[in-house]
Formats: C-alpha cells, structure tokens, sequence
C-alpha cells in the first residue's frame, strides 16, 4: 500500500485501472473529463491493456458500454450533468439488459441557468434507472468505491452496473492523501470477470433486451430488477465486510459520525457531509449531542440502516444539495418515507442547500443545528428552507439591474 | 489548520504553485488539500487555488474563506474586485505580493489590514518566467515548517514534465526564493475553526416568488460585456504594423473573438485594449503578417497604433 496525492478524478481514474477494466468507451464533459484523460495517457504509454473509443454522444457511450459488458468484458465510462441525462434513456434500457459495468459520474448542476460546478440534481434525476448509487465524500473513497463497485456489479446476485458518483470541483479536482491498494490484494477481492453467467459472444449469440408484450412478462422482468437492486444492498453488506479485512477501511451503506449519544443529526451525502462533520465536532465542543448521518448508498435506498439510526433521535436537519422542483429536497422525501411507519420518530427540518456549487458556511451548519432544536423545542416542523442569504439577495438584484431585468433602482 | 490561497491569472501557474505546496507539506508528513478554483478556462482570467494543512484528517472543504496567507502572483488583480484577492482577510493575514513595489495604498484603500511582504527579485530571473516557482517557494518559507530538501522533491515531482533546463531553472528559483524568505521574521501561525459560541450567524431570507421579467436568466441590457474589461487577462499584446496592413480589415475584424478590432476612419484596424484579451487569434489570421505580439508588461509601444 502506498500513499499518493490524488484528485478525485485521478482516484477514479486509477481505481478502473487497478480493477482492471478493459474497455473504455468515452466523451467528454467538464468536470469529469479528466477521468477519461489520465486513462487514456497510460492506453497510449502501455501501462494498462484497454481498448478506449471515442463516441459521438454520451448516449452512444452508454449504449457502447452496455453491449460490451454483455460480451464479459469489465467496462468503465464516465459523465458528468448533462451527459448524463443525455444517455438517460439508455441508462434505463441497460439495467433491464442486467449487464455489469460501472459509470462515473461527477455530479454538476443541470442548465438552465448553466453552471458547471456541482449539486446532485443530475444523479438524482436518474434514481429511477436501476443503476446502484455510491456517493463518496473524500477521494479515497472514489478509489475504493470503484473497486468495491466492479465486484457488487459482477455478483450473480446483482448483475447491474452501478454509478459511482462524487462532487464536481470540491473533489474532482481537489487533492488529498490516498492510500492506493495494492495490484495484488485488489485481485484477491476482486476476481476476473465471472465466465459463469450468460454472456454475448459469436459462436453464442442470443438477443438481450427483447420486446414483451401483454405487461405480464414486463412486470416480471422490471421486478426482477427491482429484486436485484434490493438485493445488492445485502451483498454490498457483505462486501464491504471482506473490504475491510483486506484494506483496513470500512464502507457501511450508512455511514454514522458520532451518533452514538446524539440527539440532534444532520443527514446529508456527498462530500458537503466532511464539512457537515466538521460543524458536529464544533457543535459537540460547544456542549451539543449531534452527529451526521450519510448514506453512501442512494439506490438502493437503505431504508432499515436509516430507520434504525435515526428513530432514537429527538431531530434530524436534512440537507438536501438538489431539487425535486414542485416538490422539494429528495432526500427528505425519502429519509420521510423511511421513517413514516414507525410510530415515534424524530422531527425533519428540510434544507436545501449547496445548489450550482454554492458553498454551506460552518456557521450555516450551526443555524440549522439551532433550527432543528428549537422545532423540537416547540414540536413544530419548520418550513423547508433555501440556504440563501440577504447578502446573495442584494447581489443578485445588482446583477439584475445590469442584465436589464431588474427595473427597480438601487 | 494552515489556510493558503494563490491568487493570479489563468498561465501563470497557480495551480501548480498550490501543487508544489501542497505536496512539500505531504512530504514532511501533514494531511493537506490542495486544489485549483477556476470557471471556464481562459488564459489570463483571474483563477486562484487553495492549500489546506493540519496535523489532523481535514474536513474542511471548498474556497478558503479566512486564509492565513495570500500569495498574490499578480498585483494588477487588487482592482478586480471579482478576482476576491482580499476576500476574508484579517490583521493577521499575511500579504506575499509578487511584485518590488506593492501598492500599499491601494491595499490601504481596500482595507486591507494585515501584513505585507514582497517576493525577492531574482539573481536568477528568466525573461518570462511563470511566477508559479517563487511564489511556491514564498509561501513554503513563510510556513517554516517545510525543510528545503521536502520542498525540492516535491518541486521535482510536480515539475516533472517540464525539460531539463526548465526544470532546472524553476528548482533554482524555488531554492532562491525559499532561502532568501526564510531569513525575514515573519511566520505564518495556524489558524483554528469557526467557534459556534463566537459565530456569526447567516442573514438567510425567504425568497419570495418575483413575477414578471426578474426571475428568467436573461440578459436583457445591451452592450453588458463592455462592463467585462477582458484587456486585464492580456499577457501578450498584438500590435499592427500599419506599413504592412492592407487593410482588407474584415479578417482581422471578423477573426477577433471579442469584437474589439474597429476601423478608423482611413480604414485601418484598430485594437480596443480594454477588451482585447491577448489570444492572437488576429495574429495569426492576418494574411500580410501585419500584426505582431510583444509581452504585456514591455514597454515598447507602437505609437503608430493608437488604441483606445
Ligand atoms: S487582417 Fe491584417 S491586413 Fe487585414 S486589416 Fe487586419 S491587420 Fe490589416
Ligand atoms: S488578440 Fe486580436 S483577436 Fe484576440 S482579442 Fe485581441 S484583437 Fe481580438
């Protein structure tokens, strides 16, 4: 094991190379575009045996990356915002196939307006295509995430490719210390290709993705996926355990920062959720009982960790850095659903925050510590809030009056 | 915590400025962060990047809001208020300018109060060098807490896909710049977090739903890029010869991506340096080589070419 600096780029760049993959279908886009660059210098110096294409759309890439993975060959692509919902339709279209590759996402906010720094509106539009999601926090995460990733996608158990996603500009292109595994022991987890699964080849040919008419084999098949999506959380658990035997770091669906006699929490993913742990380190020195609660795993939803985790608690701020626009946060949707049944629960305070790049302060984290104690103070839930300040408001109108839109004088 | 930023134009090197930091500080053993900060890339843009650097994992992350040390590679940049050179800063930051005469007055006017120093000139000065190798070397003194041969390894390894001269010549400057600070009094001393009994708290509002025109991402207002001084990214200028201009005028007018070539009234070109951003795209269109470049910075003018 050796420790290097690496970008968050660079860390997935060197997790696909240490995975082994072997097909690398491409197109760039900002702020992923250094993943495919840096795989494509060691292509062309000779260090690694992979056959990179060029294609003409991020939709083609997908497609490409689909139909490989049904010859059993271990593929990686990656995208970022736009591209992604580009290929939307084949992102669907390769889970039903339940071919194993993995995809690299860098999470950007989506036009309009364009930005090119990050928020989760793109992988969470897409939470709905079958795909695993493991979101990272730090760029050893990215490295080791990628392994971990090859060999959830590959069990017979799971058969679907799975997004690996992190955060544009606070990671794709930050350096921090990362512990880089070695060849050997990452062979050891992560064994080649399966050759005992059904696989397209020349002398073996057979039609994948066929068309079912009549619903009833449809909901059979859209339901095995489903299954299968549920299932990998299990075999991720099982994974994640041999993980930690081997490379000492543990990667729990749910990741649980000082919760043990907490009664306050922030939930929130991504690599936001550093700085979230860093305010509940602040918050604790000055007397509070907070922790952080994040999900690695967004799909598939890790309903029991999150009701296990969060139901002794008196309040819960999530911290949602996307919009579901007409409704809300999704996480808080969705960490609402999970706990819904149960029958005492703790309070949710709905933040949306982070939109388009825009950074959380420390001292924000603290202002919404205090919003949650004082709605279970009062028993009341607080209406959703946008992380936006009187500062931004002025600035804004200031841009506003030199675009022409705004008419009211200073 | 050590907080850094590197503030200088985009193809002067900041990022590898940060990256040589950063990197002599992973050297000697400290958790660091390092990372560029730039929007669509553009040579001569304001960018900056940031070094964070503890003794602990960091979990801080993003734009570093109250650095400890400023690295300024140039100083042209104060004025440009959306560059945020001064952003955060207090009495206790230090100011390391990359200039022999650094503008107090303009930094006293912006309210700058903390300490000011000076990069050394240089026994070894190349014509043209990027500023990136002394103000890593600067910054890397102020720390005192990296030994010059943590600072030449990581210098070799972050430079490593420059040629042998270069190389050389930037580890020279890094050597030079490293010593000579040292020597000065003062350090720069690691900062703590943000105290939640002693915070701020934010002024967030409820935004009201605007109806009408304010709230689409428009652009209405007419001539709003004239607001956007693109001459300030220029690192070289281009010069008409008015002897060899045919004045065909349209290709040089039609090539130039900002606009900022006009024709006076004998039809010869002219360049509006305001807004010419130095990409000598007009250069290497005209076809009587008319136009040449000289670095910004020279002193050499073309008195021929009267500009705006
Ligand atoms: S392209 Fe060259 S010759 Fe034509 S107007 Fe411009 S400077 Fe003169
Ligand atoms: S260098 Fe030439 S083409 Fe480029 S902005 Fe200036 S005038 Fe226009």
């Amino acid at each position: 094991m050796t420790r290097e600096l690496l970008t968050g780029n660079g860390a997935a760049a060197l997790g696909a190379k240490l995975a082994g993959i072997e097909y690398l279908p491409a197109f760039p886009i900002t702020p992923q575009t250094e993943v495919i660059e840096t795989l494509s210098k060691w292509i062309e110096e000779g260090s690694m045996d992979c056959k990179m294409v060029t294609m003409e759309s991020e939709h083609s890439m997908v497609t490409a990356a689909g139909a490989a993975a049904a010859t059993g060959v271990r593929t990686f692509t990656a995208t970022s915002s736009q591209g992604l919902l580009y290929a939307a339709e084949m992102l669907h279209t390769v889970t039903g196939w339940r071919v194993p590759f993995v995809l690299v996402n860098v999470s950007r906010g989506l036009a309009s307006p364009i930005t090119l720094e990050p928020d989760h509106n793109d992988i969470m539009a897409l939470r709905d295509a079958g795909f695993v999601q493991i979101h990272c926090s730090t760029c050893q995460e990215v490295l080791d995430s990628m392994i971990l990733a090859y060999r959830l996608s590959e069990d017979a158990g799971v058969r679907l490719p799975v997004i690996v996603n992190y955060d544009g500009f606070y990671l794709s292109f930050t350096r921090e210390p990362v512990e880089v595994p070695n060849q050997e022991y990452v062979d050891r987890f992560l064994p080649p290709f399966p050759t005992n699964q059904p696989r397209f080849s020349a002398d073996h040919p057979m039609s994948q993705g066929v068309a079912v008419l009549g619903g009833s084999a449809y909901s059979y098949f859209k339901y095995q996926t489903h299954l299968a999506l549920l299932n990998a959380g299990l075999i991720y658990k099982q994974i994640t355990n041999e993980f930690q035997i081997l490379f000492s770091r543990s990667y729990d669906p749910v990741e649980l920062y000082k919760l043990k006699d907490a009664e306050y929490a922030f939930l929130m993913i991504g690599s936001f959720s550093c700085k979230g742990k860093e305010a509940v380190d602040q918050l604790r020195a000055a007397g509070w009982k907070i922790g952080l609660v994040r999900p690695r795993l967004t799909r598939p939803f890790p309903m029991d960790e999150l009701r296990k985790s969060l139901a002794p608690l008196k309040g819960v701020a999530v911290i949602d850095q996307n919009l579901s626009l007409g409704m809300g946060g999704v996480l808080h949707q969705e960490t609402a659903a999970a706990l819904y049944p149960l029958i005492t629960r703790p309070i949710l305070a709905a933040f949306v925050g982070g939109l388009g790049g825009r950074d959380i302060s420390a001292e924000e984290f603290y202002s919404m510590a205090e919003t949650i104690r004082e709605a279970v103070k009062t028993g009341e839930t607080p209406p959703q809030r946008l992380l936006y300040t009187e500062k931004e408001n002025t600035d804004m109108q200031q841009l506003q009056r030199i675009a022409g839109t705004h008419t009211t004088s200073p | 915590m050590y907080r850094i930023r590197f503030h200088g134009r985009g193809g002067q090197g900041m990022r590898t400025a940060s990256r040589i930091l950063g990197r002599a500080l992973f050297n000697e053993g400290y958790y660091i962060q390092d990372a560029p900060r730039y929007g669509a890339e553009r040579r001569g843009a304001p960018i900056f990047a940031y070094v964070r650097c503890s003794t602990n994992p960091i979990n801080e992350r993003g734009i570093i809001l109250r650095p400890g040390l400023v690295v300024v590679a140039d100083q042209s940049l104060l004025s440009i208020p959306a560059a945020g050179v001064l952003q955060g800063c207090t009495e206790h930051t230090v100011l390391l300018i990359n200039s022999k005469t650094p503008d107090t007055s303009l930094l006293k006017q912006l309210g700058f109060k903390g300490i000011i120093l000076t990069l050394p000139p240089l026994t070894t000065q190349k014509d043209d060098h990027f500023p990136s190798a002394s103000c890593a070397g600067g910054a890397a003194a102020l720390l005192r807490i990296i030994n010059l041969p943590a600072l030449m390894k990581a210098a070799q390894t972050e430079l490593s896909n420059l040629p042998l001269e270069t190389l050389q010549s930037n580890l020279d400057i890094i050597e030079e710049t490293f010593t000579t600070l040292s020597k000065q009094p003062t350090a720069i001393s690691p900062d703590g977090p943000v105290f939640v009994e002693s915070h701020n708290p934010p002024d967030w509002i409820t935004l009201p739903l605007e109806q009408g025109g304010p709230n689409i991402p428009a652009i209405i207002g007419s001539m709003t890029s004239h607001l956007m001084q693109t001459g300030s990214w220029r690192t070289k200028r281009p010069i008409i010869d008015r002897e060899r201009c045919n004045r065909c005028w349209w290709i040089c007018n039609t090539f130039c991506p900002d606009g900022a070539i006009s024709l006076d009234e004998d039809r010869h070109p002219q360049i509006n340096l305001n807004h010419c951003k130095g990409c000598l795209i007009c250069m290497t269109q005209c076809p009587t080589h008319a136009i040449t470049a000289i670095p910004e910075h020279s002193n050499k003018t073309n008195d021929k070419e009267k500009s705006v």
